[in-house]
């Protein structure tokens, strides 16, 4: 949240609740209490989970299967995370997956940010139309068109190949980016491009040159989403990839539980650990970006 | 937007470009959207086999789904089950979530952090996660309910436990997340001078979330809702990685009937039907919730 916005709200809360407590401060203080502890309750139910995965993945396989479990792991055994590297082609599923999710990322920002140009700086019959059509595919679950486009791909030759999970995003890039970003642009001046334009700019220097540096804050809401999105995906390479080489962190970490190693020794905690080295990046561009990722949604409007 | 196609030439240029700038679009919903439903409206027909040539069947397909595929009906009711379940709890709590974050409390984006995290986590790790807080004898869960003397079940592999299992994952992942964001959204649109009059008029905060609240971010409800239903009747990743559709098809939800008929059993054709079934069913579904909506939802400039 930016501080702006922050500060109105907390100011007219504040005077109300004044109002409150000076009417009935008992109840008054009461109520709040019970918000901080259902907040905190409810929080720890939804962290929780994590820190019993850290936990589990620092734990020796003779701890991990004690009961009572015990809660934090008696003797620390980080060898765990080397283990993770050593079972299986672990380093190769990252690269995979950097480059299927880096390049999909481009191609949806990319396209996303010149269709949602056109829908927001041009008039040409049938644009309305066309927007809501863009808005409708929201509501087609992709896994409906999967049979027919798996065909195309293979048809093409695309199996086994990165290209199905890359080549999609380079064309539309997606509705929810195409709807972000075209709302975003609204907000830039068009006196700012019709000045360039009568300096005999083209459309693609407007939109390389003025409209792409103004709209930094929407365009890194897109990538970090889209980051999220590639990064975490499973039915694409689920579907398009078959050999271990190929596989990305999504459908390597399930290799890794379902395919037994040589040895027949429980590897719950490196499991876990894996598990954790996977969700790591994804939670850690949140921290790093979080403002964003409500303001993204906030800023546009997104209230039907 | 009435423009005629003979417009002054530089309306015509302006149009032109527009169109070029939405190419990548055009051409990707062409491809990727409209030409795969075409498709598999017409393979719906046939049975196709990988590297055979489709052969019409009329439609043998429906009714081998209807009438004698065993295991369509039940996957149709798992779905469901599950999606009623998730959609009415899911939206209700990520209302309530996004409420209690929406109060003046200290350390409110430590909160924020901690409801949206599970959302953020990739949906195998999520279910390796749960499948390892859920196993019933050393996992946390059975623990901690041990602690207060309940003997837990057999959760992901139990016939009776395994919907609710994932149900339960399902709603741990997603009420903060992006759902939970757009209410938040929306109830910071609401404006305070409201509250503040109506609060001056002597309405209590039942009154005031109920006639003030309610009505305003009731667009936002029904988006919430309308996007809970398509995505709840699309589970797959979760069910796939968690159970693979057991412990005695117990899971076996739709879209793994479709996917196991496309990608195992290779009968595209039958895959077809049964994903346009599912589309027809989400269309139905979409169209119902917006045709109710005139009764209870506000639109501000309507």
């Amino acid at each position: 949240m930016t501080t702006t916005e922050q500060r109105a709200p907390a100011y007219a809360a504040e005077s109300v609740a004044s109002r409150r407590a000076g009417r009935n401060t008992w109840t008054g203080r009461l109520m709040t209490l019970t918000l901080y502890a259902i907040a905190i309750v409810t929080g720890i139910a939804f962290s929780l989970p994590f820190f019993w995965t850290i936990s589990s993945s620092l734990k020796p396989i003779t701890e991990i299967y004690l009961f009572p479990p015990t809660l934090w792991p008696q003797e620390i055994r980080w060898e765990n995370y080397r283990d993770v590297f050593t079972i299986a082609p672990f380093a190769r599923f990252i690269w995979n997956t950097v480059v299927v999710t880096g390049l999909a990322m481009l191609g949806q920002i990319l396209s996303a940010a010149a269709v949602a140009y056109g829908f927001s700086r041009f008039r040409f019959p049938g644009r309305d139309t066309l927007f809501f059509v863009v808005l409708s595919t929201m509501m087609l679950p992709w896994q409906v068109t999967i049979v027919p486009t798996f065909l195309l791909f293979r048809y093409l030759g695309w199996i086994n190949t990165f290209l199905p999970l890359i080549v999609p995003s380079f064309f539309g890039g997606g509705a929810f980016y195409i709807f972000l970003l075209r709302q975003f642009f609204m907000t830039i001046p068009r006196d700012l491009d019709e000045a360039a334009k009568l300096d005999g700019a083209s459309s693609v220097r407007i939109f390389w040159n003025i409209v792409l540096p103004l709209s930094k804050a929407a365009l890194a809401t897109v990538a970090i989403f889209s980051f999220i999105q590639h990064w975490n995906e499973f039915i694409g390479p689920l579907i398009f990839l078959n050999s271990t080489e190929k596989f990305t962190l999504s459908i390597g970490l399930r290799y890794f539980v379902s395919n037994p190693f040589e040895s027949d020794e429980p590897r719950e905690a490196i499991l876990m650990a894996a598990s954790l080295i996977v969700a790591l990046p994804p939670l850690a561009l949140f921290f790093m970006a979080q403002k964003y990722f409500v303001q993204g949604i906030v800023t546009t409007g997104l209230k039907g | 937007m009435k423009k005629s196609w003979f417009g002054t030439p530089l309306q015509r240029r302006e149009a032109l470009e527009g169109y070029l700038w939405i190419s990548p679009w055009v051409i990707g919903f062409l491809v990727f959207s409209l030409g795969p439903i075409i498709a598999s409206f017409y393979l719906s027909f046939t049975q196709y086999k990988i590297g055979g040539t489709p052969i019409w069947i009329g439609l043998e397909n429906y009714q081998e789904a209807f009438f004698r595929d065993k295991l369509f009906w039940p996957s149709l009711g798992r779905t469901a089950y599950y999606s009623v379940v998730t959609v009415f709890v899911g939206v209700f709590l990520s209302l309530l979530a996004a409420m209690l974050l929406n109060q003046n409390l200290r350390g409110r984006s430590v909160f924020r952090a901690m409801y949206y995290l599970p959302s953020l986590t990739p949906v195998v790790a999520m279910a390796i996660l749960w499948a390892w807080l859920l196993q019933p004898q050393v996992g946390l869960v059975n623990y901690l309910l041990y602690q207060v003397g309940i003997d837990g079940p057999g959760w992901l592999t139990s016939r009776q436990w395994a919907i609710p299992s994932i149900i339960l994952i399902s709603l741990w992942s997603s009420i903060g997340g992006g759902r939970m964001i757009i209410f938040l959204a929306g109830l910071q649109g609401v404006p305070k001078e409201m509250y503040e009059s109506a609060e001056i008029d002597g309405a209590n905060a039942v009154q005031r979330f109920f006639h003030i609240t309610l009505p305003l971010i009731s667009p936002v409800i029904l988006f919430n809702l309308i996007l809970g239903v398509i995505g709840s009747f699309s589970v797959f990743s979760l069910a796939y990685v968690a159970t693979d559709g057991g412990p005695n098809y117990a899971t076996w939800f739709f879209m793994l009937h479709l996917y196991y008929n496309a990608f195992s059993y290779f009968q595209m054709g039958y895959a077809s039907a049964l994903a346009w079934i599912f589309f027809v069913i989400i269309f139905i579904l979409s169209y119902l919730q917006i045709k109710l909506s005139d009764r209870w939802v506000y639109y501000e400039f309507a």
